[in-house]
């Protein structure tokens, strides 16, 4: 496969050498997912990749105006194609569950949050639940309702920041921005009582 | 269902980190192939895009797109 500087690649790609250039982009993005996905995907690796690859190049023919030139061409373009295949698991690993699947039961009004794993000392599991109530009591209160939702989507029910987005009709930097307006919420409140994040954590660690 | 202690822990963590300015992931997106290669020429991209590495640490998408990105860049230069 020839060497292309980055111009050489943006021309080829838009020029009279396109179908070889595709072919040569192909080839190197496919060679790189396929490494790099192999721990990932168990089943059927070479045609998942190969499905991934052809909605990269779409998507990399697409966007190419967008290449600022701060890198190289080829690892501008893989990053677009991990994102292309990510974008694709996540949304097959998900397909299935909904964000209220994902809630704690009586999420109407969002009470209790409950330990599940008390600490066997006694003192130590009156601070921890005295801590809860008032998490779950600052959660209620200061944070919106979306705001509640994508948190604990996401803390507690490990959902990735983009399928949240989906499901509540929003983008991945949106709900960014929803989520950290919501931690620094949260952490003034705790400072306004006096508590830091970290003694908070301290409370809850083993021991 | 019950948020467990584990989910609290998360919270904090997540809380304690949070900066005034932060990058989003799309600006994260952005620098990313800038970030990687300097991290592949053996340079502190760390200290050069402090901001970027922050929200590689805080944000689980991003820092498991970032870590895939890097092996596919490995065996494309092998």
């Amino acid at each position: 496969m020839q060497t292309r500087t980055n111009d050489e690649w943006l021309s080829d790609l838009r020029g009279d050498n396109q179908e070889q250039a595709i072919e040569d982009l192909r080839r190197v993005l496919k060679r790189g997912l396929i490494y790099a996905l192999s721990s990932r995907i168990k089943t059927d690796l070479e045609n998942q990749v190969e499905d991934f690859v052809q909605d990269s190049i779409l998507r990399i023919l697409d966007k190419m105006d967008s290449f600022r030139g701060e890198s190289k061409f080829t690892t501008w373009a893989q990053k677009v194609a991990v994102r292309v295949a990510f974008t694709e698991m996540r949304r097959q690993r998900w397909k299935d569950i909904s964000i209220e699947d994902l809630m704690p039961e009586d999420s109407g009004d969002f009470t209790p949050l409950v330990l599940s794993d008390p600490s066997p000392n006694p003192e130590k599991r009156a601070t921890q639940t005295l801590l809860l109530e008032m998490i779950d009591e600052m959660m209620t209160s200061d944070l919106t309702e979306r705001q509640r939702t994508a948190l604990v989507a996401i803390m507690h029910g490990g959902m990735p920041l983009e399928e949240v987005a989906r499901r509540m009709d929003t983008n991945r930097n949106a709900l960014y921005k929803l989520l950290h307006d919501a931690r620094k919420q949260m952490r003034n409140r705790l400072l306004e009582k006096g508590l830091t994040p970290q003694e908070v954590l301290g409370a809850f660690e083993s021991g | 269902m019950k948020l467990s202690s584990e989910t609290i822990k998360k919270m904090m963590n997540s809380i304690k980190s949070t900066r005034e300015e932060e990058l989003t992931c799309g600006h994260c997106y952005d620098e990313l192939d800038r970030f990687i290669e300097m991290k592949l020429l053996g340079k502190n991209a760390e200290e050069a895009m402090p901001l970027v590495k922050e929200h590689l640490d805080r944000c689980a998408p991003c820092r498991e797109e970032y870590e895939v990105l890097l092996l596919a860049l490995e065996a494309m230069v092998e």
